[in-house]
């Protein structure tokens, strides 16, 4: 190959040139100034008339006044669905599928009016909402109205049946998505579901109750209980509570799992990650790259499973990063309604701190930082996409789950080292591989201790593929028949 | 020395420069397809993209009264003075003359196709013969051809001796190294052959993808490809080259597209005329309509434009 001419390093300008116009998207969310509990198919306002504020970070504006529900409403929305369960559990598993069906066509009628409800409240790029949020929540609801009439298929020669009320509880990183991974399949079941958002994005999840009546879904069917951690208390200690489904960090999954202890519950968890993204020498090196930046910056990096440390084979450890900091710089950061814009706002003030101060530890323990050039919103949660360099199995920013737009580099000499740092870690939801070698592929699909393993792609989801974790990132699986499984008696 | 097998050539080559996933390459492009383009960055791409047509006519039913036609259209494509000249035109060897005593002493160059296209499936002397005569005959720009039989059978020393005769047959005129990434099949040959080609043309000259003749000519994906050589290339040795994608690029949208790539992957210089083109026919005439839409808020029919094919 050619050798480089004397002079100074050649670089590529990426400047102002050709800027973008601002590009909102102006579909109408429909949002009410004030949204109260959904139990027993009507909207009621708690005893106490107590509410809280659900902001929108990319502003800090107040979008709505939340009802926050306490002991007695969570209390009525367990009876109401108690009292639903018979009737429900009893309608011939087609006739449940219709209602699933009716949902999901409602939903992606509306999709726009959810999408732009979903980036308002969650701070997420209106990019990401309308095509993937919605779309997959829609693709939940489809996949399970097809299960529901076919249910004794799910497991071979053993015949299913419901559990009765599960208590779910989940994040807010995907707000409608996680809701749908949860209702789906327990509707198609049988069961009657108790379920609590997150208290910065419970707006979509009360959106959709007004579409459950719309869809002419049975009143108690699903009850939506709005509040904080200590709501999520209530719901997941109800006693009625045949099973609770909990998606959430492991420090709360743990918390649940020592007040259920004893008691004959059942229970799934879904927790955090510390994902490995491992590139090794052979692969095309742009499209791991563009992988990467798709596993770590995906939803400002608030993805349980996001590939958050990146192992990189030494010899082109700085190629990729070199790579990875010219890509990274073309990430637009800014206006979540924007479509253009690539990374929103960060979902919470408490989040930010978090990533600051994990960030902040890494620099400390001695890695390099690199920020992109540019400002940031004056107003609202923002953190640029960040990389740190220099990082070793022992530094903070490698163990601990940070949430956030951080990727942490690693670098390996040999397979086996690879596998080593990849699984010394105490979470095991995902890791990816990146390689031209399908051999290698096949064996660290089989060594690497994660419940999803992708292979030169990532953060790839599909309603019929099961999803979770091993170790700390928790057990039971969300999606595919094995998902349906975590929600039935075999009888 | 036992000639070794072509597949260890090609395999050689690709751990040289790197192979390109398919899969990754073409979901990267989709991103493209993304962006909104609105208002003042939706002009300034229109016009850029005008500025960097190579308007075309490439068949063998030409007459001198269409390139003078063509000629007319390329130096004003539009009363509105807002609206700049096209690059060049590009026409067939005989038909340089003609384009010569049209556009001479303007900003639009003359391009020739040459060196047998589409196909090249001549001799070599006769393939520099064609290019001297077109340089001779005032041609500024010289496309031409690689040898896909030599590249495909792993001869690349034979694909670059060949284009370095026809660099050193072009004099002064710049040089577009037509890969027909058609014929190449996969992204990893586009790759390959992108490469073979920089390291034997000089800074400023081009690559292009396709001659316009085959079925699958200029995407974003084949284009991605080429222009992420180009950078890495850049990147190694301070040479920039230039990109043509050709052939299939007919609306200003898929136009903005291309312009959205270039600005994300070889940056603020390479979004000239200088360093990027368009190969196109039909295009200027969209290009024209959609700026006529932002100047005025309404579409004009076909007809309001010249030499539209979809006139009625």
């Amino acid at each position: 190959m050619a050798t480089r001419r004397p002079g100074p390093a050649p670089r590529l300008i990426f400047g102002d040139l050709w800027e973008f116009d601002p590009a909102p998207e102006t579909a109408d969310p429909k949002l009410q100034a004030r949204y109260d509990l959904f139990i027993g198919g009507r909207f009621v306002r708690p005893r106490s008339g107590q509410t809280f504020a659900s902001v929108n970070p990319a502003t800090e504006a107040k979008l709505a006044e939340i009802a926050l529900a306490g002991p007695a409403e969570v209390d009525a929305a367990y009876q109401a669905a108690g009292k639903a369960f018979r009737p429900w559990a009893g309608l011939p598993g087609r006739e449940r599928g219709k209602y699933l069906f009716r949902i999901a066509r409602l939903l992606q009628d509306r999709a726009r009016e959810f999408a732009v409800a979903e980036t308002l409240d969650g701070g997420k790029p209106i990019k990401e909402s309308r095509d993937f949020d919605v779309p997959m929540a829609a693709a939940h609801f489809f996949y399970h109205a097809g299960w529901a009439d076919k249910l004794e298929y799910v497991a071979p020669g053993r015949a299913v049946a419901p559990l009765g009320v599960v208590g779910q509880v989940i994040p807010w990183n995907f707000p409608l998505l996680m809701l749908a991974w949860k209702l789906a399949p327990a509707l198609a079941m049988g069961n009657c579901v108790v379920l609590k958002p997150a208290e910065t994005t419970s707006i979509t999840a009360l959106k959709l109750a007004g579409l459950l009546q719309d869809a002419g879904l049975p009143p108690g069917v699903v009850n939506f209980v709005t509040g904080a951690g200590e709501t999520g208390a209530l719901v997941m200690g109800h006693p009625a509570a045949a099973k609770v489904a909990f998606t959430g960090s492991t420090e709360v999954g743990k918390a649940i799992m020592r007040q259920l202890a004893g008691t004959d519950r059942r229970m799934t968890m879904e927790l955090g990650g510390k994902a490995a993204n491992i590139i090794f020498d052979d692969a095309p090196l742009d499209q791991a790259v563009e992988g990467v930046v798709n596993a770590i910056f995906f939803n400002q990096g608030h993805v349980c499973c996001a590939g958050s440390r990146l192992l990189v084979q030494e010899g082109v450890a700085e190629r990729v990063v070199a790579k990875l900091q010219a890509r990274m710089r073309m990430l637009r950061v800014g206006d979540p309604l924007d479509k253009n814009t690539d990374l929103g706002a960060i979902n919470s003030k408490g989040q930010l701190a978090t990533i600051r101060r994990l960030v902040a530890a890494g620099v400390r323990e001695g890695a390099t930082l690199y920020q992109p050039p540019g400002p940031l919103p004056a107003r609202g949660y923002f953190y640029p996409p960040t990389l740190l360099t220099g990082v070793t199995q022992s530094h903070r920013v490698a163990r601990e789950e940070i949430f956030g737009p951080v990727l942490s580099v690693l670098t390996f000499r040999t397979v086996d080292e690879a596998i080593e740092k990849a699984n010394n870690t105490a979470y095991g939801l995902s890791a990816g591989v990146w390689t031209d070698k399908g051999s290698r592929i096949l064996r660290l699909a089989t060594e690497l201790k994660a419940g999803v393993v992708w292979a030169n792609t990532f953060n790839r989801f599909d309603p019929s593929s099961p999803f979770g974790g091993y170790k700390e990132s928790g057990f039971g699986r969300e999606g595919g028949r094995q998902g349906l499984l975590d929600y039935a008696h075999l009888v | 020395m036992p000639s070794r097998p072509p597949t260890a050539a090609h395999s050689r080559l690709r751990e040289e420069v790197g192979s390109v996933d398919q899969v990754g390459i073409e979901e990267r492009v989709a991103k493209f397809t993304t962006r909104s383009i609105k208002k003042t960055a939706k002009l300034w791409g229109l016009r850029m993209a005008v500025a960097m047509t190579d308007l075309t006519t490439l068949e063998g039913k030409d007459t001198p009264g269409k390139v003078d036609s063509l000629c007319q259209k390329a130096l004003r494509p539009h009363e509105d003075p807002a609206t700049p000249s096209v690059a060049a035109v590009c026409v067939y060897p005989s038909m340089v003359r003609r384009a010569k005593s049209r556009v001479g002493g303007s900003k639009v160059k003359v391009a020739s196709v040459a060196t047998a296209f589409p196909s090249g499936q001549t001799h070599l002397r006769t393939r520099l013969a064609e290019v001297r005569g077109a340089v001779a005959d005032g041609a500024d720009e010289i496309d031409m051809v690689i040898n896909r039989g030599a590249f495909l059978s792993g001869e690349f020393a034979r694909v670059q001796d060949e284009i370095a005769a026809v660099v050193e047959a072009c004099g002064t005129a710049a040089l577009k190294v037509i890969l027909e990434v058609s014929e190449l099949e996969t992204y990893d040959n586009i790759r390959a052959a992108s490469f073979l080609a920089m390291e034997v043309i000089r800074p400023g000259d081009f690559i292009k993808t396709s001659t316009g003749k085959t079925t699958l000519n200029a995407t974003l994906g084949n284009n991605q490809v080429m222009i992420e050589a180009i950078r890495d290339f850049y990147l190694d040795t301070g040479v920039a080259i230039g990109m043509k994608p050709a052939g299939g690029i007919k609306t200003a949208k898929q136009s903005l597209q291309f312009l959205i790539a270039v600005k994300e992957t070889l940056g603020d210089a390479w979004l000239t005329p200088k360093r990027y083109r368009f190969g196109a026919s039909s295009l200027l005439n969209d290009l024209l309509r959609q700026l006529e839409k932002e100047r005025t808020g309404a579409y004009q029919a076909p007809y309001a434009f010249s030499d539209a094919a979809e006139s009625y």
